[in-house]
């Protein structure tokens, strides 16, 4: 047998690697910044761009795609090349990938606090990035393919099938949830409205969970583990049906994140369903993973990089567990909004992503440079700061997610809410808040710990930019199938195969949920008084979005008793229907606004925009003063009409020529009114188009008062469900 | 029992045959699979296995450049 000499492209791996850590640094100091927003206003430093709305956006983002997501190419990278023996098929395209990539998260960090922002979770980039993704994607996929066609190892091992799942289902869910049509170069309509929005978009968000965080790790799990520990995977077995199961049931689990909300009860169901069915392949996953440490636990006593290994598995088999426990409804009911959610993201993200990263980063930068980790005792003292960091994280969220939802759920024996003061429930939580935030203070000093030390690392060793290696040549272009040969060992062979494959089967998923979204449309009550925007209130909402509102407050109202005692009516599919985007929300750090139309005056929005406690003492929200300095723009209101039009919204033909005098006509409106009031302001600041939107907010469906004259049919909410 | 699922989706022709089909779907597939995960061959598995810790190069680690092939 011939062997063939080649080397393996390192200098990819350490770019990556590099910008992992410096990304992850960053993104961690950034949710840092926004923990201690939460709970200390001022830290907003009065300014715009480093306002919560646009700073939790940023450390989302960066964490996922800057931190994680150089990670994933840095481990699939590395482990890709050995794993077939190949060096990758083109540093060029390597080298596309890398400074490709590094742009768009540059363009990200430019981009969302300067608030141009889609407000879709984790999607929030706009549209001109969303094609810098698509292509930067493909190349990778190019390359990766590539790779695989051009390798020495006839078989693909099970890390590679998860590396192609996640490059071929994170296609299909940005290019699927990124329609939108652009207004200018920085603002763009989602295509879809109201209900659907969020049913793409959930099934977006919930498989880039999926798919971006979970499916390339566990391929990096499947390698690093019996890398690092010198073993063999515990069951290879186990991998196949953990891999086919995942990604099999896991695109259907998207709509646990609406329940009860005004998606049709049967999608909520789906979801749950689904969601339970994952606990099987997932903690069939994580045992495999701790498994394969069998007889080696000694290891794992003086070798760092397995505790980290250890801890982030473990972390992933439970969140894992509470995923499918929070999509019960009666569970859900509680968690919902609350921060119980984001101390079960962190799980993930600062356990099992966050950990893997670590471990995978203290193993490879030594090989690399060819040389020893400069000090164990460092990398020991950060496990364990890291993981002191991920209780003091977790459990005061777990605390306060409780809390709230307890307390937003108390009456009083006479039927009134226990705490109908909404801020009640969120001053009760600051200590929380703070612990919390010392949590992330333990976290990051623990990751600058490992930057300083794998700095150190590099610099004592020296690196090996190609690294060479022998194998022998893959005889014919694809093994014939043997007889009797089994159908998945003849797949194992195959990637063409294995990426249709796995792509039939993530679509199946897809579209049964997204057919019936088509179907939904049919099946929404019209309701006849549910109206579009006016101009004016279109520009307030685009002011809403601009500055992130939906981070903080829901636009949803559960068919709950409390909450139809705090807020009013609860919310119907039928009034979102010309909502691009859906602004339903995910958290509420301040109170839902779906009903806050016409509670208050203007005035009071007036004053609890420019500083929040002179309406509501202690409040914990910051001031938003540039809308009252800074004009509103309406040189795109006449093209945001037409765009809207386009997707369906029902505004008559030629309206465009007619917004700028309704838009004005209706400001003016506002500006007597808050004169009436004393307020002198001049009606093209931005604040009164703000004031526009939310005095429209779920006013659409309020039954009018019984008048002796007879109702004419339309205009009531009787009939809507 | 399909009751529970198909009334509620009603709009669409044959609807009633998802539920159905999609069982069917399930079932086979991971009927399949599980068939073929415990007749795989030993000798297969060990050698997948072991594909992660069979691939440390062949030469020993040198610091000097090497030439690309």
């Amino acid at each position: 047998m011939k062997l063939e000499q080649f080397s393996y492209d390192n200098r990819i791996v350490r770019l990556f690697l590099t910008a992992t850590v410096v990304w992850g640094l960053v993104g961690m100091l950034v949710g840092l910044i926004a923990a201690l927003q939460i709970f200390i206003p001022e830290m907003n430093f009065g300014l715009p761009y480093t306002t919560f709305g646009r700073v939790r956006p940023l450390h989302t983002n960066a964490i996922i795609f800057a931190f994680v997501g150089n990670g994933i190419f840095a481990g699939v990278y590395y482990s890709l090349q050995r794993l077939l023996k190949a060096r990758m098929y083109s540093d060029i395209l390597s080298r596309i990938n890398f400074w490709g990539w590094q742009l768009i998260i540059l363009s990200a960090a430019i981009t969302l606090p300067l608030g141009l922002t889609t407000s879709k979770e984790y999607a929030e980039l706009e549209w001109p990035i969303d094609i810098a993704i698509a292509g930067i994607w493909v190349v990778f996929g190019w390359n990766m393919f590539a790779t695989i066609l051009k390798r020495r190892e006839r078989h693909l091992y099970v890390a590679i099938w998860f590396y192609i799942a996640t490059f071929v289902t994170v296609a299909v869910l940005h290019i699927f949830n990124s329609f939108e049509l652009p207004v200018h170069m920085f603002k763009s309509y989602s295509a879809y409205a109201g209900v659907q929005d969020a049913l793409v978009q959930w099934w977006y968000g919930h498989n880039a969970v999926a798919f971006f965080l979970t499916t390339p790790y566990l391929g990096l799990m499947y390698y690093f583990i019996p890398k690092v520990s010198g073993r063999p995977v515990y069951s290879y077995r186990l991998s196949i049906i953990h891999f086919w199961a995942l990604i099999f049931i896991y695109i259907w689990a998207g709509p646990h994140h609406l329940l009860y909300t005004a998606l049709p009860d049967w999608a909520q169901s789906l979801g749950t369903v689904f969601s339970l069915m994952l606990i099987a392949p997932s903690w069939g996953g994580m045992l495999n993973g701790l498994l394969t440490l069998r007889g080696a636990w000694d290891k794992v006593r003086d070798e760092p990089i397995l505790k980290f290994f250890v801890v982030a598995t473990t972390a992933y088999g439970m969140s894992t567990l509470e995923g499918p426990l929070l999509s019960l409804k009666n569970v859900n009911a509680i968690s919902h909004y609350t921060d119980w959610t984001i101390a079960h993201v962190h799980i993930g993200g600062l356990g099992w992503n966050g950990f893997l990263t670590f471990g995978m980063l203290y193993f490879l930068i030594p090989k690399l440079f060819n040389t020893k980790l400069y000090s164990k005792r460092m990398a020991n003292i950060h496990f364990w700061i890291g993981t002191l960091g991920i209780l003091f994280y977790a459990l005061p969220m777990y605390w306060a997610g409780f809390t709230q939802a307890m307390m937003w759920k108390q009456f009083r024996p006479e039927g009134l809410l226990l705490y109908p003061n909404f801020l009640e429930t969120v001053i009760q939580l600051k200590p929380m808040y703070a612990l919390r935030a010392f949590g992330g203070v333990l976290y990051l000093s623990g990751a600058i710990m490992m930057a300083v030390n794998l700095w150190k690392t590099a610099k004592q060793g020296s690196f090996i930019g190609d690294e060479t290696a022998e194998a022998p040549a893959l005889e014919g272009k694809a093994a014939p199938s043997k007889a009797g040969e089994n159908w998945h060992r003849w797949i194992e062979r195959r990637p063409t195969q294995m990426l249709v494959g796995s792509l039939i089967v993530i679509l199946i998923g897809g579209l049964v949920e997204i057919v019936p979204t088509l179907l939904v449309k049919e099946n929404i009550p019209t309701i006849t008084s549910v109206k579009p925007y006016t101009p004016l209130e279109l520009e307030g909402r685009d002011i809403y979005i601009r500055e992130g509102c939906n981070n903080c407050h829901s636009q949803m109202v559960r068919p709950f008793r409390d909450e139809v005692a705090r807020y009013g009516e609860y919310s119907k599919a039928g009034e979102f229907v010309y909502d691009h985007p859906f602004l339903w929300g995910s958290k509420r750090t301040g109170p839902d606004l779906h009903r806050v139309g016409n509670k208050y005056p203007d005035s009071w929005h007036y004053h609890h925009m420019y500083d929040p406690t002179s309406m509501s003492p202690r409040s914990l929200m910051p001031p938003y003063p540039w809308l009252f300095e800074d004009e509103l723009n309406t040189d795109h209101t006449a093209k945001k009409i037409g765009v809207m039009r386009t997707l369906g919204v029902p505004y008559e033909d030629g309206y465009e020529d007619q917004a700028i005098n309704d838009l004005w006509a209706q400001a003016r409106g506002i500006k007597d009114n808050l004169a009436g009031d004393g307020i002198e302001v001049n009606e093209n600041m931005e604040i009164v188009a703000l004031i526009a939107f939310l005095q429209r907010l779920g006013t659409d469906i309020s039954v009018p008062e019984i008048t002796e004259t007879p109702a004419t049919g339309s205009g009531t909410a009787a009939s809507n469900k | 029992m399909l009751k529970f699922i198909k009334h509620h989706m009603t709009a669409g022709e044959g609807i009633e045959a998802f539920p159905v089909v999609a069982f069917v779907i399930f079932f086979a597939f991971f009927s399949l699979m599980i068939v073929y995960v415990f007749t795989m061959q030993r000798k297969h598995v060990d050698a997948m296995s072991n594909i992660p810790l069979t691939d440390e190069p062949v030469e020993p680690r040198n610091t000097s450049k090497s030439p690309k092939p």
